[in-house]
């Protein structure tokens, strides 16, 4: 898996609470059978009109070498499961999204693809959404994000944290785990 | 010590490894049900790391998504909307022969939505962990069952281990008091729930919906309730089981050998009454009233017979925007172009009866078109010995083939720009039924009503036949 450890880059701001996972890949993307090249997909409709002219949207300034910061609205990812989504901000440029809230498999599909969803309170997040375009580090190891003089810190659930400190890979775990599971289905008549 | 909530009886009962600060817990998957949008890269990651499936047993295939709603033409070929479709299908085809999982094909007369196939195979068993890479596994939460949505990385994590690591959710019971004045349905209940708890309301928790109104129920009710948890933010919905679970199951081809010791042991599963949760609330059943949406989220539903509320910050005026609405105009003075019956939500016999006991004798208004799909190949022959495909069709709806049609628009089945859409399903968020395409979510009962008239409507104005 990819790791995450310190980033530190330009922030793009985009107010709209309740980002479901249908504005960040529209359903029509979704017959692919890999998961790469999903970046020109990513916000698709608020990028591009029918015809695909790029249209005016601040998500256009994401950029993956100076702007791979997204602060959003609270509840961003909401809606489907589609892990396309994470795939697609990935492959699109973004390395953490800030907000408020997530939705929860949203987040849980992010820290698998080595993308950072980061809480904060609603003071922090409106004070970055006021004022995009500005540096910030996000230290996944010390749990804060750091910008002028501002350093707030944040919770990450430790077993995910961990996975993406060493880029390790949580499905290595889960196999490790397989002895207790047969054990599991043995004593619990579940077996084959 | 206190009681136990269901939720918490069903989490111990498939406890492989208890959660600790640094790892989550590890819990035994009794169902996994697949489909052929968010899997094909989960087997991409078996075959990359040379993992089998550990219980193909445990595991059931559909196909539903993208497949399409109109009969094959005359070359005997189905009408794809696109070659990645079909590809999609057929990789799914491939992996569910590679690794023994039973594939419900398009020529199975057991096929439908994922959600319809396993209530209706009795393979949704009550006190299990059912999961599917999709958000609205939590259906499945009416059964008793602990039902949740799954991205494609830990669809790979339980095709290989049969098992996934979870963190313990908060629980939040619902309550329903007292009953449900005639014509209100199971819909309108859970759009009431959601517009209350909003769409974040429920996020981290499960759900546990109970009380009178709760238990009066079919399954089929049930499962519509449980199905909309998601779109509270809530992964999980639950009901505990009573007789209505067991004679629903009753019979079924998928249920345990043992039904007497199955029941004792379902019978288990309710919330104790010293059982505490993190956040309750209590919802007069006698006040809800036929609900529709108005906005471009579940959360933002209102009485169908009100008006449409003022928004009252930035995003509510963007979505009203986009609906080409304004606050303060009334809600069954909006015209409608398309109607869909159909769905994992409202994709059930019960919902076709519904809107057949609407349509029986009227006519489908000449600017509506009207698309009824039923959620599955045993919904739709049901329906069809029962003759209500005759009462679609001469009403002037269109009945087509199974599958999840224009809930996501992925096979074909979509609505034009600017369109308002009056629909059965789960998502009215921008584009999910076509680009530009303006969705009113309402219960079966409200989409025939509004059919009928043309205008969103009360299904309670319109005389039941
Ligand atoms: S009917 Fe809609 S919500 Fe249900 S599984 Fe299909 S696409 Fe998902």
């Amino acid at each position: 898996m990819k790791p995450f450890g310190k980033v530190t880059s330009k922030t793009v701001a985009v107010a709209t609470s309740n980002v479901d996972t249908d504005q960040i890949i529209p359903a029509r993307f979704l017959t692919t059978t890999d998961r790469d090249g999903l970046g020109d997909a990513a916000f698709r409709d608020w990028r591009f009109d029918k015809e695909g002219n790029t249209l005016d949207h601040p998500i256009n300034d994401i950029d993956p070498d100076t702007h791979n910061i997204l602060i959003a609205g609270d509840n961003f990812g909401c809606g489907s499961s589609r892990e396309h989504a994470a795939w697609a901000l990935d492959a699109f440029g973004v390395r953490a999204v800030i907000s408020s809230s997530f939705g929860d498999i949203f987040k849980s599909n992010a820290v698998k693809n080595g993308l950072l969803p980061v809480e904060v309170d609603e003071a922090t997040l409106d004070l970055l959404l006021s004022t995009p375009d500005r540096e910030l580090t996000i230290d996944l190891e010390e749990e804060e994000i750091r910008f002028g003089n501002h350093v707030v810190s944040f919770a990450t659930e430790p077993f995910a944290r961990r996975c993406l400190l060493q880029g390790a890979d949580p499905l290595s775990v889960l196999m490790d785990a397989v002895c207790d599971i047969e054990a599991y289905e043995r004593e619990n008549g579940k077996a084959l | 010590m206190t009681g136990k909530t269901l939720f918490d009886k069903v989490w111990e009962r498939n406890l492989v490894r208890d959660e600790a600060p640094d790892s989550p817990a590890i819990l035994h998957v009794g169902l996994h049900l697949i489909h052929e949008v968010t899997t094909p890269q989960a087997f991409q990651v078996l075959a990359e790391r040379g993992l089998k499936v550990r219980r193909p047993d445990l595991t059931l295939g559909t196909i539903d998504h993208s497949v399409p709603t109109l009969p094959a033409g005359k070359d005997g070929r189905l009408p794809y909307a696109t070659t990645a479709a079909e590809n999609q299908i057929d990789t799914l085809r491939t992996n569910c022969a590679l690794h023994n999982i039973v594939l419900l094909d398009l020529d199975d007369p057991r096929r439908g939505i994922v959600h319809m196939v396993g209530p209706e195979l009795g393979r949704t068993h009550p006190g299990t962990v059912v999961v599917c890479g999709d958000s609205h596994t939590s259906t499945h939460g009416a059964f008793g069952a602990l039902a949740f949505g799954i991205g494609t990385t830990e669809v790979g994590h339980v095709l290989a281990s049969q098992a996934l690591f979870q963190r313990k959710p908060k629980t939040l019971r619902i309550v329903f008091d007292g009953t449900t004045a005639p014509g209100v349905t199971a819909k309108d209940m859970a759009l009431t729930v959601i517009a209350r708890l909003g769409m974040d309301g429920g996020t981290g928790y499960v759900l546990e919906y109970a009380g009178e109104a709760v238990r009066a129920l079919s399954m089929e009710g049930r499962m519509t309730l449980c199905n909309l948890s998601i779109e509270a933010g809530a992964r999980a919905g639950m009901v505990a089981p009573d007789q209505t679970t067991f004679d629903y199951l009753a019979g079924r081809p998928g249920i345990p050998e043992d039904w007497d010791a199955a029941i004792a042991s379902w019978s288990e599963l309710y919330s104790d009454d010293d059982a505490v949760f993190d956040k309750e609330i209590t919802i007069d059943a006698a006040t809800i009233v036929p609900m529709v949406t108005y906005g471009v989220s579940p959360h933002e539903a209102a009485p169908v017979n009100g008006n449409v509320p003022a928004a009252s910050n930035a995003n509510a005026s963007e979505a009203l925007d986009y609906m080409g609405l304004s606050g303060g105009e009334e809600l069954s003075a909006i015209a409608v172009n398309r109607v869909f019956v159909g769905s994992c939500t409202n994709g059930r016999i019960e919902d076709l009866r519904q809107v057949a006991g609407l349509l029986r004798g009227k006519r489908v208004a000449d600017h509506v078109s009207m698309l009824v799909v039923p959620g599955s190949a045993a919904v739709k022959k049901q329906a069809e010995d029962e003759g209500l495909d005759k009462v679609f069709v001469t009403a002037g709806a269109e009945w087509r083939e199974p599958g999840c049609s224009m809930c996501i628009a992925m096979n074909g089945d979509k609505g034009a720009p600017g369109e308002v859409v009056v629909s059965t399903s789960n998502r009215n968020f921008r584009g999910r039924q076509g680009e530009g395409v303006r969705t009113i979510l309402a219960s079966p009962a409200t989409a025939a009503a509004s059919a009928v008239v043309g205008r969103l409507a009360d299904p309670r104005q319109l005389e039941v036949t």
